[in-house]
């Protein structure tokens, strides 16, 4: 199998361990789930997905997730999330302060060294306490930028008018993919926003309000198996045949918004442009980013006329923010499972306008 | 295949102080990023991957500063992580690291973790106004000091134990250069009557709150044959947690501490920690909890940690030298003290500590654990490379 | 389903920055009605400017004085500001190329409405009336219509990045407002407070009778749901005395802070003792709460506010045997 791409000084020797999504589950995503805490929201979701299994919570050998005090208000806001994993006898666990797919790399990484066979990863965010937009803006270059308080929108706007001016995209297109996506997600039991949704009115012109992604609480989690125990797991593993990430500059004067290099970087690494997908889940929370998203992975060129571009109808469907970069690792692998596609690839992101990205090449073995 | 064996060949840390006003955030970084650069005789260029560990954003202020930092960092272009596991952070974070090379994704992978507390106010961060919930009725000693009662009725130390620890540690923290305290006129007598703040707890027993960042290149094989210094081999690492609060809950001797130290000996081949160990450096944010993990990490059998302690084991010349560098008691910018645990241990395996180092080391530990005694994260590492 | 409790949170600090050299020549300058920027290792100025490379990582030191005109290179119309951001009538968001930089700054620009604004205008930094140091000395852009040279530079001038009263640090507040819901199990037990009575929850799986409930019964991973009055009556099972006042706590020192395993629970909740002199309170102490006098739960002032007990006292009854309590510690 064509294991992980390495660095620039990769390592050449190891065949490295096979490894896949054998589970996912997700919570509906809705915009306010102040009926629930966070454990209340994620719990039934972390039944779900280790039931799928037919494993029990003390069979994963490692857990790791993903979440942000930021958006709770409230420090070490995972510690009390860990209360729905059940960690008794102690567990093997860790936690990223980034989107799930990070955790899952994290848990990846755990598996390839061979000291788990099995992982859980979880994600959960609840956007509804704050005010979304607002908060972050805190995670902007605190002596520069965040002192102006430019939104999340804005920045995208930024970054959406940049690719009109280059002709690139115009509000037309963008509306094409709102649409696209929101009526993909139809099909989509938990997605928040579905159906026919107006363009709107300008929320920072050019985006409006069907370019944004809904505001959202939500929970996702998957289970990682390597070899032989993924097989028994599950009847077509999602094989991880390969997964990196990059991150770029944070200054967004010093880059260019119409592309995303790093993308491209971890789709390399990753082995994605080694031969077509018939599936892309890309993590593009406004419709302006799905344009620099397909560009980096050329997607509109010969090889992406038969890609089916976010069939679970994405961010734009739904956006718990911390978990909606999983929730693609996971909806890929579950379109895997299903025998709808056989080579897909998984995007997420983080960061204002796509600062860090992560590329994953999900594959089921031949049928 | 088996995995990779993983080298310590860069360590560096910042100078620790209460508040650096000199540098940024991304300054601060920086500092320790570049010593351990220069220790391994690397340069930007030479770095895979950069996996960084905080504490809570809150302190700083700043919703994922990895975001920020990515430039400073020389992650451009890079895989960079974030990770967060309360206080054990700093150890979870190397491993996280560590287990890049192990798996051989990566060959050379920086490690980081920092604090920049004068930012705002740890207890500020520590105890923002939830509704509904109780008021942190006690200060952060509060917290600790119930649980350091319990050790104290359940093995019948006595009450002069803690003020041995702190006395020791912050001796030891004389000897290195980068603490923050350096207590230079303290004497035992100063300890014990220092202010009693949350008795059993006084004021000399506590830690202090700095700005530092800790930093380490970690390498495979062949990054540690080019490395111009011995480096320092990981020959266990395991994270364990249990919740945070639940019945049954051992405050005194969390499982999760036990089970995480057994994994690592099990990986290491270490069957007497107490014979096989020659230095360690634990995560004591309150003086009693040196007793406390003695025997929680299978030092001392239950209840006889203390004795370890009042016999002088524990000193820079003794027997099992616990906190050479002068431990969190001394220095303690949160989100790098696990790391600063993992750093030190390494530093006295590859004879580079200084000063404070232990004759002959040659298998150390690094302890770091979460405040709420849920996260423990360790490793043990040797001079020698393991056994593959 | 329980009424579900919500209340404002409001996390708000004043964060003190230290800028470094870099940092601190740039936000001076701003106060000096001058924009510095930093010459990268390939030789691109960069305005704002970095303190590392963002290509090579290397530290950059050497300052260049740069322009206060420039050309926007990308924009988006803002029509309905934001508390915080520059302007308080719907401005341009836009990125700015100063004259003599090869990077854009992030900032606002005034303009009557989006049809005035394009790609590539020109645009001058309009100063604040009173300036401190920081990224918000520019008011805000504005268009820049005059062709001529507006007296400063336009091509990037060596600069020292000395100023008198060089700023080294700046204090940047920030506020977030939150709406704190506690969930499901949680306003159960907070409405029973309000009662005075006070509701575990019980496992179903391991029979644990959890206080306050949080949802989950955390080493099974299952809910609790079947609620059960414990107390009011506990046992202390371990304290400190507390010397040193707690922030924002008006409680007199000393004072004891305990666990407190009540009857019926099976894990100790945390309050402070009182009725008897802080160094007779020892473990196996038994107490019972005293209620404080409270508006909770529905007056505006005590929104968020927990009708605990105030503290609790002792019962009377003689110590528990340390056995009994000897695994609630």
């Amino acid at each position: 199998m064509p294991g992980p791409s390495t660095g620039p000084s990769g390592p050449s020797t190891g065949p490295l361990r096979e490894v896949a999504i054998v589970a996912f589950g997700q919570s509906d995503h809705v915009r306010s789930s102040a009926e629930t805490s966070e454990v209340e929201m994620l719990m039934p979701v972390l039944h779900d997905v280790v039931s799928r299994t037919g494993l029990k919570a003390g069979d994963i050998d490692f857990t790791c997730s993903g979440s942000s005090d930021y958006l709770a208000g409230r420090a070490f806001s995972f510690t009390m999330a860990l209360d729905g994993v059940g960690a008794w006898p102690p567990i093997s666990e860790s936690h990223v302060e980034m989107d799930g797919a990070w955790a899952l790399y994290e848990a990846w990484v755990k598996l390839l060294t061979g000291e788990a066979e099995t992982a859980l990863v979880y994600a959960y965010g609840k956007s509804s306490p704050g005010d979304l937009r607002e908060v972050l803006t805190r995670q902007l270059d605190p002596y520069y930028l965040a002192p102006l308080w430019p939104d999340s929108v804005a920045l995208a706007a930024l970054q959406a008018q940049a690719l009109i001016d280059a002709g690139l995209t115009d509000q037309g297109a963008l509306a094409g993919i709102a649409a696209r996506s929101r009526t993909a997600a139809e099909a989509n039991p938990h997605a928040q926003l579905r159906g026919a949704v107006p363009a709107g009115d300008p929320v920072v012109a050019p985006l409006r309000t069907g370019d944004c992604p809904p505001i959202g609480d939500g929970a996702a989690a998957v289970v990682l198996a390597a070899g032989d125990t993924a097989r028994r797991l599950c009847d077509r593993p999602a094989w991880i045949r390969g997964l990196d990430h990059r991150i770029e500059a944070h200054a967004l004067g010093v880059r260019d918004l119409t592309d995303s290099p790093s993308t491209r970087l971890a789709a390399e690494r990753a082995g994605y442009f080694a031969r077509p997908v018939d599936t892309a889940e890309l993590h593009a929370p406004f419709t302006s980013q799905e344009v620099v998203l397909r560009r980096a992975l050329a997607l509109d060129g010969p090889d992406g006329a038969g890609v089916r571009i976010n069939p679970s109808g994405g961010a734009l469907a739904a956006n718990p923010v911390m978990a909606a970069g999983l929730i693609r690792l996971g909806e890929a692998a579950a379109r895997i499972q299903r025998g709808e596609s056989d080579r897909a690839l998984a995007h997420a992101t983080s960061g204002p306008c796509l600062q860090q990205n992560l590329v994953a090449v999900l594959e089921g073995e031949t049928r | 295949m088996s995995k990779e064996p993983v080298a310590v060949t860069g360590i560096g840390q910042t100078h620790h102080v209460a508040a650096r006003r000199d540098v940024s955030i991304a300054g601060l970084v920086r500092e320790a990023a570049g010593r351990a650069l220069e220790d391994a005789q690397l340069t930007w260029a030479d770095i895979d991957a950069v996996v960084i560990g905080k504490a809570p954003d809150f302190f700083e202020g700043v919703m994922m500063p990895e975001l920020y930092l990515a430039d400073a960092l020389g992650a451009v272009g890079k895989p960079m992580l974030r990770v967060h596991t309360a206080g054990s952070v700093g150890g979870s974070t190397a491993l996280v690291a560590a287990n890049l090379v192990a798996a051989r994704v990566h060959r050379t992978v920086l490690t980081l973790a920092f604090e920049k507390q004068s930012e705002s106010n740890a207890m500020w961060g520590l105890s923002l106004p939830i509704p509904f919930q109780q008021p942190l009725l006690a200060g952060a000693g509060g917290f600790f000091a119930p649980h350091i009662r319990a050790y104290m009725r359940r093995t019948g130390a006595p009450d002069t134990i803690g003020s041995l620890v702190a006395y020791k540690d912050r001796r030891n923290a004389l000897k290195n250069p980068y603490a923050h305290l350096h207590e230079t006129g303290l004497t035992l007598e100063k300890v014990q009557a220092s202010p009693m703040l949350w008795d059993p707890v006084r004021y000399s027993e506590t830690c202090p709150s700095s700005d530092g960042a800790c930093a380490m290149i970690l390498t495979d094989r062949t990054g540690a044959a080019r490395a111009p210094h011995p480096p320092a081999w990981v020959h266990g690492g395991a994270m364990r947690s249990e919740p945070t609060l639940f019945a049954g809950k051992d405050f005194v001797s969390p499982q999760a501490g036990k089970d995480c130290a057994a994994d690592v000996y099990r990986q290491a081949g270490i069957t007497d920690p107490r014979r096989e160990i020659d230095a360690v450096e634990m995560y004591v944010p309150f003086s009693w909890y040196e007793p406390m993990w003695l025997e929680n990490l299978g030092f001392a059998e239950e209840g006889e940690g203390w004795k370890l302690t009042e016999s002088g084991v524990t000193e820079l010349d003794g027997d099992l030298p616990v906190n050479p560098s002068g431990g969190v008691l001394s220095t303690n910018p949160i989100g790098a003290s696990g790391m600063l645990r993992f750093a030190e241990a390494a530093l006295q395996v590859r004879g580079r500590a200084g000063e404070h180092q232990v004759d002959g080391a040659r298998r150390a530990l690094g302890h770091a654990y979460g405040g709420g005694s849920q996260f423990f994260s360790m490793w043990l590492v040797g001079a020698e490379p393991p056994a593959v | 389903m329980p009424e579900i409790l919500t209340a404002p949170l409001v996390v708000e600090f004043p964060f003190t920055r230290s800028l470094g050299p870099v940092q601190s020549a740039f936000l001076t300058g701003l106060r000096e009605r001058t924009v510095l920027g930093v010459t990268a290792s390939d030789g691109r100025v960069v305005v704002p400017p970095a303190e590392y490379d963002p290509v090579t990582a290397e530290e950059i030191r050497e300052l260049v004085e740069v322009g206060t005109a420039g050309t926007v290179t990308t924009w988006a119309w803002n029509p309905a500001p934001r508390r915080g951001q520059p302007l308080d009538t719907p401005f341009a968001w836009v990125l700015v190329r100063l004259d003599g930089a090869d990077t854009a700054l992030l900032h606002a620009l005034d303009a009557p409405g989006p049809d005035a604004v394009r790609t590539g205008m020109r645009v001058r930094i309009r100063w604040a009336a009173e300036r401190t140091g920081a990224i918000t000395d520019i008011a805000c852009f504005e268009p820049d219509e005059s062709t001529g040279d507006d007296g400063r530079t336009r091509e990037p001038v060596a600069h020292d990045g000395q100023f008198p009263d060089l700023l080294t640090g700046i204090t940047a507040p920030a506020r977030l407002d939150y709406t704190y819901s506690p969930g499901a199990a949680q306003s159960r037990y907070i409405q029973a407070l309000a009662d005075r009575r006070t509701l575990g929850e019980r496992c179903p799986a391991c029979r644990k009778v959890y206080v306050p409930p949080r949802g989950a019964c955390p080493t099974c991973g299952v809910a609790t749901s079947t609620q059960v009055e414990v107390g009011p009556r506990g046992t202390v099972t371990t304290f400190c005395i507390v010397n040193i006042k707690a922030r924002n706590l008006d409680i007199d020192v000393p004072y004891v802070y305990a666990h407190i395993a009540l009857d019926g629970a099976d894990l100790a909740l945390h309050a402070r003792i009182g009725g008897i002199p802080y160094d007779q309170v020892r473990m196996g102490l038994r107490v019972e709460p005293v209620w404080a006098d409270g508006a909770f739960p529905h007056s505006p002032e005590d929104m968020g506010a927990a009708p605990i007990p105030d503290h609790y006292r002792p019962t009377g009854e003689p110590d528990a045997d340390y056995d009994s309590y000897k695994e609630l510690i």
